[in-house]
């Protein structure tokens, strides 16, 4: 059983999600949804833990070898995501069933799920899988349960902003897939692994050149990265809360990921660093992300909006720290990987609570909810200090981590310049606490409750990780630390 | 009690956090809610005493508690320079509370268990700020005392309030976030390791320039020090309760900002690398005109809390200046002013806030002829003037005293002229306000009869703290021997 593990992180959503249309009953389905992903979030506790004390599983479906079958790989870098996305799917679906009452006609519940499902084991299969097409194959199948699931937002503008994602998903997914294309024909494989040994000998070559842009342009706009990020903030703000806060917490990281994975593991970090220059590209474009996005999230009057941008800001981080090109970059970004997930499932859980009780979310209807909605509220002021990156939050420790790296690069003014654009997520969080804490009640408002326990139990769970992996950093710090060790090849 | 000394130094960081469970619980019975607070007043201070005699009796008294990120610790040790500030902040709690009690009822303000809850958390990360043992978690309880201290200064919850917090958080956040953290992390690369260590952690073969630049990084991170110009925080914060003023704003937060800057120049430069820095003079320069701006500035405010915010912008810059001369006498004149000034200036806030319940009275020139209804108050006034200006009877004197030695022992004439003429400013800025109430008559109103003495725990408050104020001139022995021990261990 154990040695079947890397199959079963993803099959077993894969399977559960068709299955999961025999239950009309949207509670039985959310029940039966809710035990899949805890399975899961078990499965890739057991596989890091497995990873981390004997290395890397190799694990050949159907018992084909390397090259012809498929492979699934699982390394620190897999695990460590794999594991990130099965645990906030799971904490994010407690609330489901309670929000999706409110957002979603009852008719198309077990829809939700099945498509909640499907798009949780894609994710999973992308990430797990050590085939490049696969990854393609994949890519689709979670693009496709996205647009269907955003397109389920209670407000008419989903629809568009669904359409909008969907013509930006389908030009980056068919980049990727010319890249892919590219890449079979200059090498014959498909495996990531047969790549990378195949691809140094070939590498002078135009095509494969061409094909590097093309996949990381298209993971670029998977990704949301400025200037391609167009089709997110829409997409995130008008799709149902539950599907904001588990797409803002996992799916620009599943992007990240590809990235990671395409230029360490495929090209190799001296193709894609030496030859091409992403680094210099890479680090404007960040820099420009955060401030660009997080100047426009100050001027957001719709706080999911406000955080939409906000995430692409984060982004940039990760961009910045991936664009040094060491070990402590690549660490300060997987380690922001894991701390954003925390805050943005935090963030975006506890606006779907405030979305509950209010039925929507814009910077007015916060006027005098610190004191209706004190607990939420106060979720929400933590969420956003860790945004801003306070100590003893894990914002602290990825914002520490990225400086270290920067500073040990020699990148002063990056530095410089990161830290300064940290202070516009003050201002923007600011703007939410004084309407929350010190704007009176709307007149003519009626009294609101604090929100059910269904939201807060699973908003707090994530707050409290917020704070507990911002004091206890061993779990993040150490895989985070050894997957990018081992990307560099270096023996930790 | 048999409690060990490392025991009593964890229990006085987490003590005032335990209590704000006790403070929420017990909301709704003020009385019991006061009680709680006095009563973990109390133990504090004893604790804190415990620690100083464990000081004296040359025990060295540290704690780990965890490892937060590898290499950098959350511990805890007791030095004479820290316990000089947790002694003065521990006291001066006890006192502030009795006299909160007094002000806070008889103005009847709202959210009271907020306000001591809030109070509580501060003098919390003010310990963990005075004992820490090395600048990572110095840095972690500077800023939870930034957010703590958020909600008591916007607690009135009007529009100018949430503009002063405005103002509040964003310089000391930006600051803390952009130079300080970028200092310290620039630290911890150059140097390798962020602990304090007497004669400091740099190489003594350190680049002059990149040590220089992480100097002028930490004067102007360390917003709390109130270093022009990044002062504007200090007199915004002044829509605070009065009590709030007296004990963060003349004493905790600023003190702790001070204290950091002492700390750093003592134990993480050394003052004699700080001597060689090329930046140290500019500092010293912009010091120097911290203290006369703000001084100048301070003559034309009305608004008494104003005009004391001023003065303490200037007082600050003394400490500063003192610890960046690098010299024995100046780090020895920075400590005691901590000492010093917190007496005198927690007094006129304690004035002030007594006035201002008392007679409905903000602004110095409604004072005209206060004297002869509240000549307690006013006479306090008058000594801790006298202890801020830094003539005798008063612990000013000492402070100044070798704040000039420290100027004249690193031949910095113009800052020794600076001084000088900032002390006649103070005269200007200060005296007239008791002089005025004794000795003028009262022609605005006619109404004055009306107004009485301060309720009897704010008075009791003040009278104590201005007692305080001549001690340190009569019996400056202990708090000599602490700045002393500073440089010698």
């Amino acid at each position: 059983m154990l040695a079947h593990l890397p199959i079963l992180q993803v099959i077993v959503p894969l399977m559960a999600a068709p299955l999961c249309l025999f239950l009309t009953r949207p509670r039985l389905a959310w029940l039966f949804a809710l035990i899949v992903s805890g399975l899961a979030f078990v499965i890739s506790s057991l596989l890091l833990q497995q990873v981390m004390t004997s290395g890397t599983i190799i694990y050949e479906l159907g018992g084909w070898d390397a090259p012809w079958g498929i492979e699934y790989r699982i390394d620190q870098l897999n695990a460590f995501l794999l594991l990130i996305i099965s645990a906030i799917s799971t904490v994010v679906l407690f609330a489901a069933d309670t929000s999706i009452r409110q957002e979603i006609p009852a008719e198309k519940h077990t829809l939700f799920y099945v498509l909640y499902l499907l798009s949780l084991a894609a994710m999973l299969g992308i990430v797990a899988t050590g085939d490049a097409f696969n990854v393609f194959v994949f890519l689709e199948i979670s693009s496709l349960s996205a647009y269907a699931l955003i397109a389920l937002g209670k407000d008419r503008r989903a629809l568009w902003a669904s359409y909008q994602y969907l013509v930006m998903g389908t030009i980056g997914a068919t980049f990727i897939l010319i890249g892919i294309g590219l890449m079979y024909q200059m090498t014959g494989t498909l495996n990531m692994e047969d790549l990378s040994i195949r691809l140094p000998e070939v590498e002078q070559t135009r095509t494969v050149f061409t094909a590097f842009a093309f996949v990381i342009v298209g993971i670029c706009l998977k990704l949301a990265m400025f200037p391609l990020h167009l089709w997110l903030p829409n997409a995130y703000a008008y799709a149902p809360s539950i599907v904001t806060a588990f797409f803002a917490a996992t799916a620009t990281k599943v992007a990240i990921y590809l990235l990671i994975r395409f230029t360490f593991s495929v090209y190799g970090f001296s193709f894609s660093f030496t030859h091409i220059p992403l680094q210099m590209l890479f680090v404007v474009l960040g820099l420009a992300g955060i401030f660009a996005a997080s100047v426009a999230a100050i001027y957001q009057t719709n706080i999911k909006l406000l955080f939409a941008y906000s995430s692409i800001a984060q982004i940039g981080y990760m961009i910045v720290g991936f664009s040094v090109g060491t070990v402590a970059g690549l660490t300060a970004t997987l380690l922001h990987v894991f701390n954003h997930a925390l805050m943005k499932a935090a963030l975006f859980l506890a606006l779907g609570a405030v979305m509950y009780r209010i039925g929507g979310v814009r910077l007015t209807q916060f006027h005098g909810l610190g004191r209706q909605m004190p607990l939420t509220m106060a979720a929400i002021v933590m969420g956003g200090l860790s945004l801003i990156g306070v100590p003893l939050t894990v914002g602290f420790v990825s914002k520490w981590y990225l400086i270290v790296a920067l500073i040990e690069k020699g990148w002063w003014p990056v530095a410089l310049l990161i830290l300064f654009g940290s202070l516009l997520a003050i201002v923007y969080v600011w703007r939410i606490v004084e309407a929350a804490y010190f704007k009176p009640v709307l007149a003519g408002t009626e009294i609101i409750k604090e929100a059910p326990l269904s939201f807060l139990i699973p908003i707090w769970t994530l707050v409290l990780a917020n704070i507990y992996f911002g004091i206890d950093t061993r779990l993040s710090v150490q895989v985070a630390k050894a997957a990018s060790q081992s990307l560099f090849g270096v023996s930790p | 009690m048999s409690l060990s000394l490392e025991t009593m130094l964890q229990l006085s960081i987490i003590l005032p956090l335990l209590a704000t469970i006790g403070i929420v619980a017990t909301g709704h019975k003020p009385d019991l809610r006061e009680g709680v607070t006095i009563g973990t007043s109390l133990v504090l201070l004893y604790f804190v005493i415990s620690l100083y005699q464990g000081l004296q009796l040359g025990e060295s008294i540290s704690v780990h508690w965890w490892e937060l990120l590898p290499g950098l610790q959350i511990s805890f040790s007791v030095e004479p320079l820290g316990m000089l500030f947790a002694l003065i902040a521990s006291f001066l709690w006890l006192i502030t509370t009795v006299y909160a009690i007094g002000y806070m009822r008889s103005h009847q303000e709202q959210n009271q268990t907020r306000f001591y809850t809030c109070f509580a958390i501060a003098i919390g990360s003010v310990m963990g700020i005075a004992f820490a043992s090395n600048l990572f978690t110095l840095f972690i309880f500077y800023e939870v005392l930034t957010l703590s201290t958020y909600p008591l200064v916007t607690h009135a919850g009007t529009e100018k309030a949430k503009r002063g917090g405005r103002i509040y958080l964003g310089i000391l956040l930006s600051t803390s976030i952009v130079f300080f953290l970028l200092a310290i992390i620039s630290t911890w690369f150059v140097a390798g390791t962020l602990d304090f260590k007497p004669g400091g952690v740099f190489d003594s073969d350190v680049n002059k320039l990149v040590a220089g630049t992480i100097l002028v990084l930490f004067i102007f991170g360390i917003g709390k020090a109130a270093i022009m110009p990044f002062h504007r925080w200090l007199p915004a914060a002044m829509v605070a309760p009065t009590p709030v003023s007296a004990l963060l704003h003349a004493v905790a937060v600023v003190k702790a900002g001070v204290f950091t800057v002492l700390k750093v120049c003592v134990f993480i430069f050394g003052i004699d690398l700080l001597a060689l820095l090329p930046t140290t003079q500019f500092l010293l320069y912009l010091a120097g005109a911290s203290i006369l701006l703000a001084s100048l500035v301070a003559m034309r405010q009305d608004n008494l809390k104003a005009r004391l915010a001023y003065s303490t912008v200037s007082q600050l810059g003394y400490i500063t200046m003192g610890a960046l001369l690098a010299t024995s006498a100046g780090v020895m004149g920075s400590s005691m002013h901590i000492a010093t000034h917190a007496f005198g200036k927690i007094t006129l806030f304690f004035c002030a806030g007594a006035i201002l319940v008392a007679a409905h009275k903000s602004k110095i020139s409604e004072m005209r002829g206060l004297g002869k209804q509240m000549p307690i108050t006013m006479a306090a006034f008058f000594i801790a003037s006298l202890s801020i200006i830094g003539v005798p009877p008063t612990g000013g004197t000492w402070s100044k005293w070798y704040l000039l030695m420290g100027t004249m022992e690193a031949e910095q004439h113009i800052l020794m002229g600076i001084l000088m003429i900032s002390s006649l400013l103070n005269i200007a800025y200060l005296l007239p306000i008791p002089f005025h109430a004794f000795f003028s008559a009262d022609k605005l109103s006619s109404s004055g009869g009306g107004i009485k003495e301060a309720p009897l725990p704010s008075l009791i408050a003040l009278c104590v703290t201005t007692v305080g104020c001549v001690i340190l001139f009569v019996y400056p022995q202990p708090l000599y021997e602490l700045a002393k021990a500073i440089l010698a261990t």
